[in-house]
């Protein structure tokens, strides 16, 4: 077995070994990015100068006993978490030369854990986007078919981890950019609680649903991974201040006594029955291992894209405005006067799909809108909260499908917005509740991988990444790799 | 009497004593390098958050008791969203639909010593903004961004005042009251109250209110003096000449005089105020409420009173003694150390308010101490020396020369009563003025009262100042009468 095709779980098994050192196993990712990623374009930025030293350190710390939970393991952060004296673009041209003096707490965390960076990865521009088309980098290619996309927005991760190219990454999640890319790629994502991870340092999209987590090839890994990346900061007002969970404990605990909740909206006549299929036989893969499966109802969920697509761009369209060409990033050539400076370093430095949801945000909240659309779009997300708060008094996790449909041809839905929207069907409802959600691989369609979701309750992380990683331990979908740079 | 009546309401901008700002670690010094005092929060960078300064939520719960206020036990910050170079995260993080700060009101001491009510409408907190620098950027504009984020109170009235006189008395109160509670420096040469005066006005009788306009930014109890006279005679020109009051935002400068339009209510911003996702609700606690009342300290408005009903001062000489801390506490010691608290009034509101005035000093960095000024009253009281001599004393007091003893000791001056030494003195002026006497002694009643001050003068030269007054009136009156 190659180094690239081990879990991020087994990696650190072989470091804590004495297998393999750190150097090695950087030197070994780095040749790989080097080598397939000119294909991908999973990375914008490999930091492979830094990433040497990083693991030399974790090497040395690891000689005198100072082993971090992350202790020399090669990661890749999405471009959105702001890193010290590396490049942090969020996919846009607004940002191309914007270098951070500072680091984002989860990138902080990390490190500090003994992770070793490979780089940055591509993503869909501020995170606005489901197909990684966005970006001025250009697309991310599923590795499993180059003629389709990976998903997004945290499109770059999910293609490096499926393509093998980094173990594990992080990414952001506002309405599914964790969850709908990994299913995309077969690989396996957890958008956390609202408040659980930092915001601090993470460009903010749409700050209320905002949260970052880990895509890895399993639970396991996202178990290990989050545990390094949680924890209260003073830094970010929405950041909860309670106890540490252990997500590594009960991973392995029996499922006897656990009822899954199958919520009747997530399977609509228009589904396609082949990802209808897949989410219920691992319904029964979870009953054959004890679990009762049950039905739910989450009728307000079929406001969750409407809803979403109002307080989201509301959102960004506010969180955007620091983007302005006077302090930093992109400026316009020779501007005549100030309003000339913002609208065409604006206009130049923003793609498409951000203007466009600036003006639907910015049309949001104005005089005489805003009780239409915003207020309505916030009290549509209390009734969402309250339907899963009656579902979760019923099951103890919620499953469904995580995306409509398997990865698409690129360009297929780029002049389609609204198509785009609505596939984000099943993942939007969960952050507009703040939920915990996983999406893990759980079959194949037309050689291409598919994904189902787990949703918990507030801080029950622990419960879905039990459930993945005992449905994990049962079937293989999530060591299938594709062929592309020999990740199978 | 003028046909109309004018209203007039205020916003006030109070900047907040913290030492850090309202969202971020950053010192709120005044006159740093620029820039050097703006974090990554204040520069807005991508990824950055804003956390909430408490000590400038305890600062507005303060406000809002001392005017009696009620003080919401939830309170929202919102953003107010507008593009400007000095603004770094393009949007204000404000209080709008929920602010800190509910109804209150301010009772008020007019020059005629009558007294007037004035509501406030309510109080929110927000940041404020940095500065634009026009100059020497060589036709570019220069952004500091040290304010940016600096705690400020936004205090809002109703309409309830009716004069230019009324307005500054009412801002004069506010000036005090803030800085007794200790959260404001009350320094308004570094902007740290600044006044946006809306005004109207209206035929007399008439119910109705006016169009108003506002006038922002006026950091001076004088500029807004004027910009309000400025205001209502502008409006009432227009109204007499048949025409109509535009509602704008105009801008007075103080050194010219002349006000202009800057934006009309048509091209006004649309603000697209939502709650700030990044910030919780301010939530405050019954106990945290007593705390902060308990910790407040005599108001301005009931040391007032007190002086009135304590020392017996005037309402004028009251409201000048309690405007501010430092002056009342000085003038209490003082009291405290004479005994007279007629006497102590007048020299701080004289001799003293003017030497702070003409050398631009404020109570708090007074040269003389309340220990000095009470020993020259003990000096003044016991005829060691006369009124005269007091004010130099006092300036050489004011020099640091040393204790009133100790100058009126190394200087000589001590009043001369000795009656011996002052009836040759005065023997002597006689003497040496013998025309002048035979002249004195020749006139008539009304004629020798004009001529009597000649040789008082005499005798001051001669004693140079330290004879008894009393006493050279008693002799020298004797001498040419006798």
């Amino acid at each position: 077995m190659s180094l690239h095709q081990h879990t991020l779980t087994e990696l650190k098994a072989l470091l804590d070994g004495g297998d393999i050192s750190s150097r090695e196993l950087t030197d070994y990712f780095l040749a790989r990015i080097e080598r397939f990623d000119g294909e991908l374009n999973s990375f914008v930025t490999v930091t492979a100068e830094q990433a040497r030293s990083e693991a030399d350190t974790a090497d040395a710390l690891r000689s005198k006993g100072e082993i971090g939970l992350l202790n020399g393991l090669p990661i890749a952060h999405k471009d959105i978490f702001c890193t010290r004296g590396v490049r942090t673009s969020c996919g846009s041209r607004m940002l191309d030369n914007f270098i951070s003096p500072y680091d984002a707490t989860v990138v902080e965390k990390m490190r500090s854990a003994g992770a070793v960076m490979l780089g940055k990865t591509n993503m869909d521009e501020f995170a606005m986007g489901s197909s990684n088309e966005t970006s001025f980098y250009g697309p991310v290619k599923n590795p499993w078919d180059l003629s389709r996309v990976p998903g997004g927005s945290s499109g770059g991760s999910a293609a490096a981890v499926a393509a093998r190219l980094a173990p594990a990454a992080t990414g952001t999640d506002t309405g599914g950019s964790i969850r709908q890319p990994a299913a995309l790629t077969g690989i396996t994502g957890l958008k956390p609680t609202y408040g659980t991870v930092s915001r601090w340092g993470m460009i903010a999209f749409a700050s209320s649903l905002d949260q970052a987590g880990p895509m890895a090839q399993s639970a396991a890994d996202c178990a290990l991974l989050l545990q390094s990346m949680v924890g209260h900061d003073d830094k970010d007002s929405t950041s909860l201040n309670r106890p540490t969970d252990n997500y590594l404990a009960d991973l392995d605990k029996p499922l006897a006594g656990l009822t899954v909740g199958l919520p009747e909206e997530f399977f609509p006549a228009s589904l396609d029955g082949r990802i209808a299929e897949l989410t219920r036989e691992t319904a029964r893969e979870l009953e054959r291992q004890g679990a009762r499966v049950v039905s739910v109802s989450l009728p307000s969920v079929k406001l969750s894209v409407p809803a979403y697509y109002v307080i989201a761009p509301a959102e960004a369209s506010s969180n955007l405005s620091r983007f302005d060409g006077v302090r930093y990033g992109y400026r316009c050539q020779d501007p005549v006067d100030l309003m000339d400076l913002y609208k065409r370093s604006r206009s130049e430095g923003f793609g498409d799909e951000v203007q466009r949801r600036i003006l639907v945000g910015t049309y949001a909240l104005s005089h005489g809108y805003y009780d239409a659309y915003y207020l309505r779009a916030q009290k549509v997300r209390r009734l969402i909260s309250d339907d899963f708060a009656r579902a979760f008094e019923k099951a103890d996790v919620i499953l469904g499908p995580t995306s409509p449909e398997v990865a698409f041809p690129l360009g297929a839905k780029k002049d389609d917005p609204v198509t785009m929207y609505m596939a984000d069907v099943f993942t939007i409802a969960v952050n507009l509740a703040g939920l915990p959600a996983l999406s893990m691989p759980a079959g194949m369609i037309d050689g291409l991988p598919a994904g189902v979701q787990l949703v918990g309750n507030y801080f029950r992380e622990d419960q879905i990444l039990n459930v993945a990683n005992r449905y994990q331990q049962a079937t293989d979908w999530h060591r299938q790799a594709p062929a592309f740079g020999g990740a199978q | 009497m003028s046909a109309w009546e004018t209203v007039i309401g205020l916003e006030i901008h109070v900047q907040l004593a913290t030492r850090s700002k309202i969202f971020s670690a950053a010192s709120t010094a005044f006159g740093a390098e620029p820039n050097s005092q703006a974090s990554l929060v204040d520069l807005a960078l991508p990824g950055t958050l804003p956390v909430l300064n408490r000590e400038a939520v305890n600062m507005a719960v303060k406000f809002g008791l001392a005017v009696g206020a009620g003080i919401n036990r939830r309170s929202v910050f919102e953003r107010k969203n507008y593009f400007y170079p000095d603004l770094p995260k393009g949007y204000q993080t404000t209080q709008l639909a929920e602010p800190i700060v509910g109804a209150g009101s301010m009772e008020v001491v007019l020059d005629d010593g009558s007294r007037k009510t004035v509501r406030i409408h309510h109080a929110h907190l927000e940041e404020d903004a940095g500065k634009s620098l026009h100059e020497d950027f060589h036709g570019m504009t220069g952004i500091d961004l040290n304010r940016a984020g600096t705690p400020l109170i936004e205090v809002v009235t109703e309409p309830d005042m009716r004069s230019a006189e009324e307005a500054v008395a009412f801002a004069r109160a506010l000036h005090s009251l803030v800085s007794a509670i200790g959260i404001c420096d009350g320094d308004m040469s570094q902007g740290s109250l600044r006044f946006d005066v809306n005004v109207s006005v209206r035929r007399k009788g008439e119910e109705k209110l006016g169009t108003r306009t506002e006038t922002k930014n006026l950091n001076s109890f004088r500029f807004m003096e004027m910009a309000i006279r400025k205001e209502v005679e502008r409006q009432i020109d227009i109204l007499e000449d048949g025409g109509s009051i535009t509602q704008e935002t105009r801008l007075f400068n103080g050194d010219t005089g002349v006000s202009r339009a800057m934006r009309s209510k048509e091209d006004a911003n649309d603000y697209r105020y939502f709650p700030c996702p990044d910030l919780l609700p301010v939530m405050l606690s019954e106990e945290q409420i007593i705390e902060l009342e308990s910790s407040l300290p005599e108001l301005p408005a009931q040391r007032l009173v007190r002086f009135v009903e304590q020392f017996g001062l005037s309402d004028y000489d009251a409201r000048t003694l309690s405007s501010d801390l430092a002056t009342s506490d000085y003038f209490e010691a003082v009291v405290q150390l004479s005994g007279d608290a007629k006497l102590a009034a007048n020299w701080i509101m004289g001799e003293l308010a003017a030497k702070l005035n003409a050398e631009e000093r404020t109570m708090s960095t007074c040269p003389v101490s309340a220990d000095h000024l009470a020993g020259l009253i003990d000096r003044l009281k016991d005829n060691t020396i006369s009124s005269k001599i007091a004010k130099q004393v006092f300036e050489a007091c004011w020099n640091g020369e040393g204790s009133p003893d100790q100058i009126i000791e190394a200087r000589g001056l001590k009043q001369v009563s000795d009656s011996g030494a002052l009836r040759k003195m005065v023997d002597q002026i006689i003497a040496d003025n013998a025309a002048q006497t035979e002249a004195y002694r020749a006139a008539d009643e009304a004629k020798r009262k004009k001529m009597f001050g000649f040789f008082v003068g005499q005798a001051m030269k001669a004693s140079q100042g330290k004879a008894n007054p009393q006493q050279i009136n008693e002799l020298l009156r004797k001498a040419l009468e006798g």
